[in-house]
């Protein structure tokens, strides 16, 4: 009990104090001489998220920009842009971008395909509801959650209790590990014999990949029935009287008044993609061959105490997130202008 | 980005006779396999967790059915302060200590914010809205450390402290104020597109009876905007009760939440790795009964929230 009470005193502290000198600093521009008294109290309410937003956001993205230009601690001198090059010079760094790149091509790809194929075809249907909610539930936990969901589905020797190396051996699948049908799923880069050169994706990033498709897939099915639902019922039933199959209406009909609701979510997919970092971190903690930026940032800063680089794999993931949000405005625009 | 979602309107829980004729056998087919495919790890995991340790490192969950034998036991292990246990129940607490709070005043600040933004008359209004919502595409990757510096170290130009050292290292505050910091641009966002929306005859009234500027707000615009306000909250209570990278980077060791705990228990666990199992759960059960109960007010947030960047 005593660290319920020390939880709520904390909470209560903490609000009211907040409360209060919110409050005083309201009441301080009665003070104020007339002609200041409205500008004090635009300050008031406007104020709090200026000042945040300057020395939790601004300033700091500022800095980290700088700090990527610097040599890794102690020294710490001006190099320029050598932490970017030593970032696509060394083979596992370099492997990092391309892991990220088909996180962000693969992901989404599979997220919007997934989110449009339940959203189309559970529309209407028996127990509609309930398939989006189950759907949805792996996207109300934590990533990291997700992770450890499923790692205990990729579990191999010693451990039994992986899902996929039961199905495997019922399938009788060839495996690396001499046949009987148990395979250490994160560990290993190749599948079947192949390998991929060193600086390419793995198969056990797929297998990451297919973590968050499994996490994002419901946030994308929501949306997208929700957009499907406001498609309206006359001009389905205008497509339906010209003849139209359902294929044709869900093509002709649907997705193009959907569109602009599917650049959004693969936009959203896609800077959630870059930004995974939890995935990695509850799983393979970047072995193998599978870190991504978002992971690498932390390795860099956290692990080797590389300020300089983890600064540039910082830069780099806002350089590739600046790209998709230009392309969506523009896309988004001209859906706004074929709607009408 | 800021193409504002379509509500789900009195459709969304009826089916109807048009959509209806849309779903096919093959199409039915495929949702049925997918919600299984989405459903089965979880479940596998769910009955894993109330196994004994003994079955659960000899066998897969899916024999548990053959022969069931299920317990309590893994939770009351994870849970328990004993030495040599995980104590989640701390960490646990440590996160709603976390959690609420942080929501609260970043939802909060993002109100008053939306005020400012809609009903005060100030040159620059408009364009300080757009900067605010532009900052949605800086990833707090770019901001994390720096700010860690600040809480650690304070700032300084030479010997010049322009900022104080506050004594915030691994301080709950610290972290209610990244997490303040990080989710604003998205809550002043969602919030002054709401409060804007506010029928303007209902606060001119208040003006002209003479009432404040902070009277207005608290009695008029908080009340009016409490769909908007019960939205963003769940919506920023997942968030945040999910977050690992802030949780991990700025509670250190004494103010750990449950989410940053879990992930050590994965590197860490050793011969009792089995307890994994209810952990991963105990981490999750917050969210899960937000999500069950709140599902409306939930989905209505990330319809307007399928924005944040």
């Amino acid at each position: 009990m005593g660290t319920l009470l020390s939880v709520l005193v904390t909470i209560v502290v903490g609000l009211g104090g907040l409360l209060l000198i919110l409050l005083g600093l309201y009441w301080l521009t009665n003070f104020l001489p007339r002609s200041w008294r409205e500008r004090g109290r635009i300050a008031v309410f406007i104020g709090p998220t200026l000042f945040l937003l300057l020395i939790g956001l601004f300033i700091p993205a500022l800095r980290t920009i700088y700090t990527s230009l610097l040599a890794d601690p102690p020294k710490s001198k001006f190099v320029g842009l050598k932490n970017y090059r030593d970032i696509f010079a060394a083979t596992d760094t370099r492997l990092t971008v391309f892991n990220s790149l088909t996180w962000v091509v693969v992901g989404t790809a599979a997220v919007v395909l997934v989110g449009l194929v339940v959203a189309r075809f559970a529309d209407g249907m028996r127990g509609e509801n309930t398939a989006k909610s189950l759907i949805f539930i792996p996207g109300a936990v934590s990533l990291a959650g997700a992770g450890i969901i499923w790692g205990f589905v990729y579990a191999g020797p010693p451990f039994k209790v992986g899902l996929l190396n039961q199905v495997a051996k019922g399938l009788h699948l060839p495996d690396s590990l001499g046949g009987t049908g148990d395979r250490l799923w994160l560990l290993e880069r190749g599948i079947g014999g192949i390998t991929p050169p060193a600086a390419a994706p793995g198969f056990n990033t797929f297998l990451l990949i297919v973590i968050f498709m499994w996490a994002s897939a419901g946030f994308a099915t929501v949306v997208f029935s929700a957009a499907i639902k406001g498609v309206p019922d006359t001009l389905i039933e205008a497509a339906k009287v010209d003849g139209a199959t359902n294929r044709q209406t869900f093509y002709k009909v649907t997705l193009p008044y959907i569109r602009a609701t599917v650049i959004t979510v693969a936009t959203t997919t896609i800077i959630g993609g870059l930004k995974a970092f939890d995935i990695v971190a509850a799983t393979t903690g970047g072995n193998f061959g599978t870190s991504n930026i978002a992971y690498s940032f932390y390795f860099a800063f956290f692990r080797q105490d590389r300020d300089g680089l983890g600064s540039a794999f910082a830069v780099l993931l806002f350089s590739l997130v600046i790209p998709v949000v230009v392309v969506n405005r523009r896309a988004q625009k001209r859906a706004a202008e074929i709607a009408g | 980005m800021t193409t504002t979602m379509k509500a789900p309107t009195a459709n969304e829980t009826m089916g109807r006779s048009v959509s209806a004729a849309l779903s096919s056998r093959p199409g039915r087919i495929a949702v049925y396999i997918l919600v299984f495919f989405w459903t089965i790890p979880t479940f596998g995991l769910l009955v894993s967790s109330f196994r004994p340790e003994q079955a659960v490192k000899t066998t897969g969950w899916w024999t548990a059915f053959i022969r069931p034998h299920f317990t309590l036991h893994n939770y009351s292990q994870s849970l328990s302060s004993q030495p040599g246990s995980d104590d989640l129940a701390h960490y646990f607490f440590t996160s709603i200590k976390i959690t609420l709070p942080a929501t609260i005043i970043s939802v909060g600040i993002a109100a008053l914010a939306a005020y400012a933004l809609s009903w005060m008359d100030f040159k620059g209004r408009d364009w300080l809205f757009v900067a605010i919502v532009g900052m949605l595409v800086v990833p707090l990757q770019m901001a994390l450390i720096p700010l860690l510096r600040l809480f650690t170290h304070g700032a300084h130009i030479g010997h010049l402290a322009i900022f104080p050292y506050l004594g915030l290292k691994n301080n709950v505050a610290a972290i209610w104020i990244a997490h303040t910091c990080f989710g604003l641009p998205f809550c002043v966002f969602i919030m002054r597109n709401f409060v804007a929306s506010l029928p303007r005859e209902v606060i001119e009234a208040a003006r002209v009876d003479g009432a404040s500027h902070l009277t207005t707000f608290g009695k008029i615009v908080l009340p009016l905007s409490v769909p908007a306000i019960a939205s963003l909250c769940i919506f920023q209570f997942m968030y945040i009760w999910n977050d690992l990278l802030i949780g991990l980077v700025f509670g250190g060791q004494t103010n750990k939440p449950i989410i940053a705990k879990l992930v050590d228990l994965v590197g860490t666990r050793g011969e009792s790795w089995h307890l994994l199992t209810s952990a991963a759960f105990i981490s999750m059960v917050v969210p899960l009964i937000v999500f069950f109960s709140l599902q409306r007010f939930f989905v209505r947030g990330l319809l307007a929230g399928a924005v944040k960047g």
